[in-house]
């Protein structure tokens, strides 16, 4: 029991709802469904990164024996592109192919191995297009375009003050590039759907989709039907990370398109290289940073510029892009700040959300600039962040007062005191040349919680009393494994004052609960748990009404505890709360709730990139200590403190687990992955070469849980999914910095950049290897000079 | 294709199954016997999510053509738990919320076993290494690692 709240379950580390059928197989993924008489899909991708198609020929795959159809773009009833923002994605290519993730062709048949012989036996004659593999090529006016004419697509600025004014009064200049590279989201679960015809007109389609009301969007819209005739049930989700979004829009309006031409169910599965050749990655950036300093340590003015790899398609990039321009300052002070961030296309994949969602970038800069600035005036990375960072009531560079309990300084400080961090950072760096180098660095950050100004935030959560006491709980907000379902769950039983065991949750259903907008932007427990809350809140105003009627006892006196009915003025237990259920049942009055929670006003304009971006933030830090082998260029993680202040820990072990689940993939982009291209086409498209942490990479790993409850959130909660992994990739990079001196500027810091200072690029030939141009970058007015290696 | 005839027991119950020279233990579980509770996750090796015990052993269900368990006895996560009573490192997972997406708790927990059995007190690099083969992207492996680390034969 939280003692502090006298809350019974809020705070506790409950089981997670939806861990039995997780232990016992049970649990059915999208892979794990079947119904007679199904055919199974497959997909002919492109052949060229960027080509004209000039013919497609189905003629030989439809004669093949066990084939019911061979479909093309043209066989799409209604609209053929679909995107959040821009809508320019093709579920299958229409004249041209933009990248080799790009569907084609598709095919229905009896077995997966007709399916994937019929796939073989379709002629597509293509006349290749020039390449666009590199963004900064890209985003010049000569580049061959990719749609329409122009290849940037996206211009976010935030204006502040006067950048000359602020570097006039600055002593000395402080500037930087840095790069960073393509991610795979590696969900250990393959896509997978079941489309079936619904019984009275449409479509049911059963797969592994995390926004399911934005895919319904697409998919009702491409097959002409209405939004209720598309029903997306959610099958338990093997892992997201933000990936399982427009890849499964495809996925789930390939599969309905085949099932409502064949009339029988279908079935398509990505096989991992399938996945990782379609899928989208999370976005690399090039990021020019320019700080005006003053020798004090304070910063004058900040001129920021990067350009974000966005692949073939716009996706997710428009907003990705957007919070790293909220957020590209960090939560320093500055008066002067212009940034310029833009979002072009390529012939890579395309590049959408992924956990962290283009903070993970912007942090590696701002943290790495926060230490170089220390470096040159003195200082320590706690003096310098102590100095800069933002308190309650400061002005952010979007010009939003911080009016909620900023604990930037609170949680910087207990990470340090955790490891002490200032005396191994004094010491380490002072420590003689040998082989084996000690290090120890920080990164923190401060984030926008929820969608803020990206647009609409609102959420539906039901909570349904049966007639027997037990509870069910729906929401439109989806589990990935992140534990949303066990939040929900645990709050509804807080405030029905029932056990856990009493609820069941449903897996989220479009045509069972209320279009919630997507699971992003770690806004599952603030949104869907405020829903909850309202929710049970309304049931158990009901009961309550019941009960006072019932017992004649004044409802003021009355509550739930315990799974009792009680009279609080003498403690008394007046009914069980299975009677209480009958009881309300029989009396004829709904013990269904639906509780609907909108978010706090949020604001943008996007001219001068100035408004109240978030309606609340959160506060992170991560610091890592490593040995740097500095003959082999190996970074050992021996010790790792990650502290969050995520407003209220619903539940203790799952806030625990997100924590080490962020860090553990923070490690992956700061060390160890990249996800590589040649010319637009990838290397790796499995697990044999792209390289995951396993659990020899990851350490034991300290999290430290600040809670300074929030009113934006249900019993103060605010969020921990995505700050987890934004945070210890820069940790790692000032660490070795420590340790050895010397600064990386692209990651992954993996064994050729800490041993080289540069990447060793394969390339087509096995074995062998090329050393990256060194390039010197002139980019519009702010002239950045090459990275000084 | 020619089939073979093989007889073998799995999760404890005798089986005589036709089985084609090329298909993988995976698939046999998966798509012939309803048991889906093994998980396909690369079909390379590499992840771990399909691993089954194979007289003891874990191996990679992937990577083990059907026939290959003719004569041997095959345990996969449905057969953990004994007349309704969940295996320790089942109840332990849970306990120490090492399940989150769930994906690759089958096949981890399935290294896990073998781990326990041929190690009652394993420490933690033991354990680490024990499960290297098993990819999870969710937990940072933590969580699991105390999971295992409780369960001592």
């Amino acid at each position: 029991m939280n003692s502090k709240n006298n809350h019974k379950i809020i705070g506790n580390p409950e089981q997670r709802v939806d861990a039995i059928g997780k232990v016992t197989g049970t649990a059915k993924f999208a892979e794990d469904y079947n119904v007679l008489h199904q055919l199974y899909g497959k997909v002919l991708r492109s052949k060229y990164p960027h080509a004209k198609i000039l013919s497609v020929d189905t003629s030989k795959a439809e004669q093949l024996d066990g084939v019911e159809a061979v479909l093309t773009a043209n066989d799409i009833p209604g609209k053929k592109v679909f995107g959040i923002v821009v809508q320019n994605q093709t579920f299958l290519a229409i004249d041209k192919v933009r990248y080799l993730g790009d569907g084609v062709a598709l095919v229905a048949a009896k077995t997966k191995e007709i399916a994937e012989q019929a796939i073989a036996l379709i002629d597509v004659q293509y006349e290749p297009l020039p390449v666009i593999a590199d963004p900064e090529e890209s985003i010049k006016t000569d580049a061959v375009k990719i749609h329409g004419d122009d290849n940037t697509f996206v211009h976010h600025k935030v204006r502040k003050g006067d950048i000359e004014k602020g570097f006039a009064e600055a002593d000395f200049i402080l500037e930087k590039k840095f790069k960073t590279q393509f991610i795979e989201h590696s969900y250990i679960e393959p896509e997978a759907v079941l489309a079936e015809l619904a019984e009275h007109g449409g479509v049911k389609i059963t797969g592994s989709v995390q926004n399911l009301f934005s895919s319904r969007r697409s998919v009702a819209a491409a097959l002409n039907l209405d939004l209720n005739k598309v029903q997306i049930i959610q099958s338990t989700l093997g892992g997201s990370f933000g990936g399982k979004d427009e890849v499964m829009t495809s996925m789930c309006c390939r599969a309905a398109l085949l099932c409502l031409k064949t009339g029988k169910p279908v079935k398509m599965v990505n096989t991992r290289e399938e996945s990782m050749l379609e899928s989208y990655k999370r976005h690399p950036y090039v990021l020019f940073y320019k700080w005006g300093v003053k020798n004090d340590g304070s910063i004058t003015a900040m001129e920021i510029k990067c350009i974000a790899d966005g692949g073939a398609y716009a996706s997710m990039s428009p907003f990705v892009t957007w919070r790293s321009v909220v957020q590209a300052t960090g939560p320093y002070h500055c008066e002067n700040v212009k940034t310029d961030i833009y979002a072009v296309y390529t012939n890579n994949n395309y590049t959408g959300a992924m956990r962290g969602f283009g903070s993970p970038q912007v942090n590696f800069a701002i943290e790495s600039m926060m230490d170089e600035l220390a470096e040159k005036v003195g200082k320590n990375p706690i003096e310098i962040r102590l100095q800069n960072g933002y308190e309650r009531g400061d002005v952010t560079a979007t010009g939003q007062k911080l009016d909620h309990n900023v604990s930037y300084k609170e949680v910087l400080k207990k990470a340090a005191e955790a490891i002490n961090f200032e005396e191994k950072w004094k010491q380490y760096r002072a420590s003689p040349k040998t082989p084996f180098k000690k290090g120890i660095g920080l990164a923190s950050s401060y984030r926008g919680v929820s969608l803020g100004a990206e647009g609409t935030d609102a959420v539906g959560t039901i909570v349904s009393v049966q007639t027997d006491g037990s509870v069910i709980v729906s929401s439109g907000i989806t589990d990935m494994g992140q534990g949303a379902q066990t939040q929900m769950s645990q709050i509804t039983a807080e405030v029905l004052g029932i056990s856990m065991e009493r609820i069941q949750f449903l897996n989220t259903n479009t045509s069972r609960v209320p279009d919630s907008g997507p699971t992003v932007a770690s806004r599952g427990t603030i949104m869907s748990g405020s829903a909850a809350k309202k929710a049970a809140e309304i049931v158990k105003s009901t009961l309550l009404d019941v009960a006072s009627e019932m017992t004649g006892v004044a409802l003021q006196n009355l509550d739930i505890k315990n799974n009792y009915l009680v009279d609080v003025s003498n403690d008394q237990r007046l009914a069980s709360f299975s009677e209480l259920a009958a009881e309300c049942f029989n009396n004829g009055k709904p013990m269904y709730g639906l509780g609907w929670h909108k978010s706090p006003h949020t604001s943008w304009d996007e001219e001068h990139g100035q408004g109240d971006a978030y309606y609340t933030f959160v506060y992170g830090t991560n610091i890592a200590e490593i040995e740097v082998d500095t003959e082999t260029g190996k970074v050992n993680v021996v010790d790792f403190v990650s502290a969050h202040d995520v407003g209220k820990a619903i539940n203790r072990n799952t806030v625990l687990g997100q924590i080490y689940g962020g860090v553990a993939m923070g490690l992956g982009y700061g060390m160890l992955e990249e996800f590589e291209f040649e010319n637009g086409i990838p290397k790796q498209l499995n697990f044999d070469e792209y390289l995951i942490a396993t659990a020899m990479d990851v350490p034991r790993i300290k999290a430290i849980i600040v809670e300074n409850e929030d009113a934006a959130g249900p019993f103060g909660a605010k969020s921990i999914g995505e700050p987890a992994t934004e945070l210890a990739a820069p940790a790692i990079v000032n660490a070795i910095y420590n340790a050895t001196g010397k600064r990386i500027y692209e990651i992954p810091a993996n064994l050729e950049r800490v041993l080289l200072g540069h990447k060793l690029t394969r390339t087509g030939e096995r074995g062998s290897v090329q050393k990256e141009k060194e390039e010197t970058v002139n980019f519009d007015s702010c002239k950045i000079r090459s990275t000084e290696k | 294709m020619k089939k073979f005839i093989i007889k073998t027991v799995i999760n404890n119950r005798k089986y005589e199954l036709s089985v084609s020279p090329n298909q993988t233990l995976l698939d046999l579980l998966r798509e012939e016997l309803g048991l889906t509770g093994t998980k396909r996750g690369c079909e390379v090796g590499e992840c771990g999510a399909c691993t089954v015990l194979i007289n003891g052993e874990a191996v990679n269900s992937c990577l083990v053509l059907a026939p290959q368990i003719d004569g041997k006895e095959v345990l996969t996560v449905e057969g953990l738990a004994e007349d309704g009573e969940l295996h320790p490192l089942q109840k332990s997972f849970m306990k120490h919320d090492a399940v989150h997406c769930g994906y690759c708790t089958p096949g981890m927990i399935m290294s896990a076993k073998q781990l326990v059995e041929e190690n009652p007190q394993p420490t933690e690099e033991e354990i680490r290494t024990a499960i290297s083969g098993n990819l999870c992207r969710c937990t940072g492996y933590v969580q699991i690692v105390d999971a295992i680390s409780e369960v001592q034969k």
